[in-house]
């Protein structure tokens, strides 16, 4: 690698992880004022663990993240399998534009629109208008990972088994599925992280008793940054990086991912 | 022996397109069938459709007397072995090859395999994943998989095409052995003639969605009915003309070489066009003051081009209406020194067709 493409990739790198890397440093500050530097400490990570709602609000999140990446990866996947495997319909292409469009749809507008669905349906709001609501915002993704492992798979393999007998739900289980598998894990924790991180639609849907931890993180830096938060986000940062790093290993691997590519 | 498998005016279009064209065939139990034909001719949709992978969208197919047309793939008592041989990656080649054997107890399908996996000879691979196969292998362990069910007919969409030509060669005596032993018929779809010809007890021949010409390699390879069927077969020299008489099968055609008599079962009446086929090792090369026997057509030329090729030598002749001959003629004859020679043929081995 060249001079000039290794410093381009060094300012790259800085430019999207500094911010993250200063976070995570001052986690580990001895001084409780979080711009300047008191020593080394893991003392905040002690209050962290003693903070009681913040502690209830990681629960909640987790909760949510759990049944909403479940939700999220069971309609996907039939999402996915109906776009792949049904052969030419009427309106395919269609379809397959609404299941991708919510991805890019903006958060508040999917916020907002639930929330006076919500409203309208007289549900009250709490985890399961949460669970519901990450779980629409997981579905795009999943079928689009689903999808991907769906156009790999060589069609003559559903083919053969049909051929030895099986009769569509045994193709299903014993051929398609256990094939599809590791995209499933993978799509699965893409949910999962896509509604832990997310702040902007548990804003609209979430009622009294179901704060997720962005929702408490962001209410507390309102009041002001302190270094527990930072302590908190590092936390979160590592554990969304494990999944992700997860996930692209699942998908990455030879044979499960995209064969084609 | 009666038809077993019979395809009835079958008819498959996907839009405009038409794969098969209002095709008929019989297959007799025990043969094997060799469709034959460039891609896109419709061979593999042929196939598919026997399986069940596509619906027809006229005709009927028809094995033993049961009417399959409407039946779903995993209904019908047929089986196939896939071009990529699509062996399931996440079972081992045991798992692969019972997977067919689901209705039989543990013990009996356990006994198949083991049966199977002799046949194959791979006796020591029944725990491997296919992945550690070598082509060959995985090959074999395709052909397992497809004769578990005993199916009353075996359909191989090119079973060899992923092998290389040694292998080829060994496998296809391999497949014909085993094939003789089961006396399942096979169909088998190929673009590789003389692979067609290596393995088939019938070989048909497809165009554009259509069948051109059923029969024995010999047959087809003496008695094309087209120049089509003629080309696809081997080197051939193609000569235009007009019929001008017949006598039984013997047929005068009016060449711009001169007239020449040849076998003609299916040669077009009287005063139309046609195109006689002759091979090129059908020739005989003598001197130009050489006699040739009676009955014996003649062509006189320039030699063009002389190739050696070990078994024989290959010439090029530039007849008088400067059209060329190829004539494959066995080498030691003397005959390469000439600049001019005399090629003579019986009627018997030239065909007359329709241009």
């Amino acid at each position: 690698m060249s001079v000039l493409n290794r410093l381009s990739l060094g300012l790259g790198l800085v430019f999207l992880y500094a911010p993250i890397a200063v976070l995570v440093v001052f986690s580990f500050n001895a001084s409780s004022l979080v711009t300047v530097w008191g020593g080394f400490s893991t003392r905040w990570y002690g209050v962290l663990v003693n903070d009681g709602p913040l502690i209830a609000a990681a629960l909640v999140s987790l909760k949510v993240a759990s049944l909403a990446a479940l939700v999220a990866t069971l309609l996907g996947t039939l999402a996915a399998l109906a776009l792949n495997r049904s052969g030419r319909f009427t309106g395919r292409g269609g379809f397959t534009g609404l299941v991708y469009a919510p991805m890019v749809m903006p958060e508040v507008i999917t916020g907002l629109s639930l929330l006076l669905l919500f409203v309208g349906l007289g549900l009250d709001r709490g985890l399961v208008t949460l669970v519901i609501a990450h779980a629409t915002l997981g579905l795009g993704f999943v079928a689009v990972v689903v999808g991907a492992r769906l156009k790999g798979l060589d069609g003559s393999l559903e083919e053969a088994a049909a051929d030895l007998g099986a009769g569509p739900f045994r193709v299903f289980a014993t051929v398609t599925l256990p094939l599809i598998a590791p995209s499933l894990v993978a799509a699965f924790l893409l949910a999962f992280t896509l509604s832990l991180d997310d702040l902007v639609i548990a804003s609209f849907v979430s009622g009294p008793g179901a704060t997720t931890l962005p929702m408490r993180l962001y209410s507390q830096v309102r009041l002001g940054v302190n270094p527990e938060i930072n302590a908190a986000s590092t936390l979160l940062v590592g554990g969304v990086t494990v999944v992700v790093l997860a996930a692209s290993f699942l998908t990455g691997r030879r044979g499960v991912g995209n064969q084609g590519t | 022996m009666a038809p077993f498998l019979t395809l009835e005016r079958l008819t498959k279009t996907f839009g405009a397109q038409v794969a098969v064209a209002d095709l008929s065939l019989a297959v007799p139990a025990g043969e094997i069938l060799c469709l034959l034909g460039p891609s896109g001719c419709g061979k593999s949709t042929l196939l598919r459709l026997i399986a069940g992978f596509e619906t027809p969208t006229g005709g009927a197919i028809r094995l033993d007397g049961v009417d399959l047309t409407g039946l779903a793939p995993h209904r019908r008592p047929v089986n196939m072995m896939f071009q990529s041989y699509a062996l399931f990656p996440h079972l081992s080649v045991s798992r692969n090859i019972a997977y067919g054997l689901n209705g039989l107890r543990r013990s009996a399908a356990a006994a198949r395999v083991e049966e199977l996996l002799r046949l194959v000879q791979l006796e020591d691979f029944g725990n491997r994943r296919p992945e550690t196969l070598s082509g060959g292998q995985r090959q074999r362990v395709a052909l397992a998989r497809a004769l578990a069910r005993e199916p009353k007919v075996l359909l191989l969409d090119e079973p060899l095409g992923a092998l290389d030509r040694g292998l080829r060669e060994q496998t296809q005596g391999e497949l014909r052995a085993i094939q003789r032993r089961l006396g399942t018929a096979f169909v088998i779809v190929t673009h590789d003639p003389s692979e067609a010809m290596a393995l088939a007890d019938r070989i048909g021949v497809m165009d554009k969605g259509r069948l051109v010409q059923v029969g024995r390699s010999e047959t087809l390879y003496e008695r094309p009915v087209n120049r089509f069927v003629a080309g696809l077969l081997g080197d051939v020299n193609l000569i235009p003309g007009t019929v001008r008489d017949a006598d039984g099968a013997l047929v005068r055609v009016e060449t711009a070489l001169g007239p020449i008599f040849a076998s003609g079962e299916s040669a077009p009446s009287i005063g139309a066009p046609a195109v006689i086929a002759l091979r090129p090792e059908r020739l005989a090369a003598s001197t130009i003051d050489g006699v040739a026997a009676g009955d014996r057509n003649t062509l006189d030329g320039q030699v063009e081009a002389s190739i050696y090729l070990g078994d024989h030598i290959r010439f090029d002749i530039r007849m008088r209406d400067g059209s060329t001959i190829r004539a494959n003629i066995p080498a030691g004859t003397g005959i390469a020194s000439e600049t001019h020679v005399r090629l003579s043929f019986a009627p018997d081995a030239a065909t007359v067709m329709a241009a």
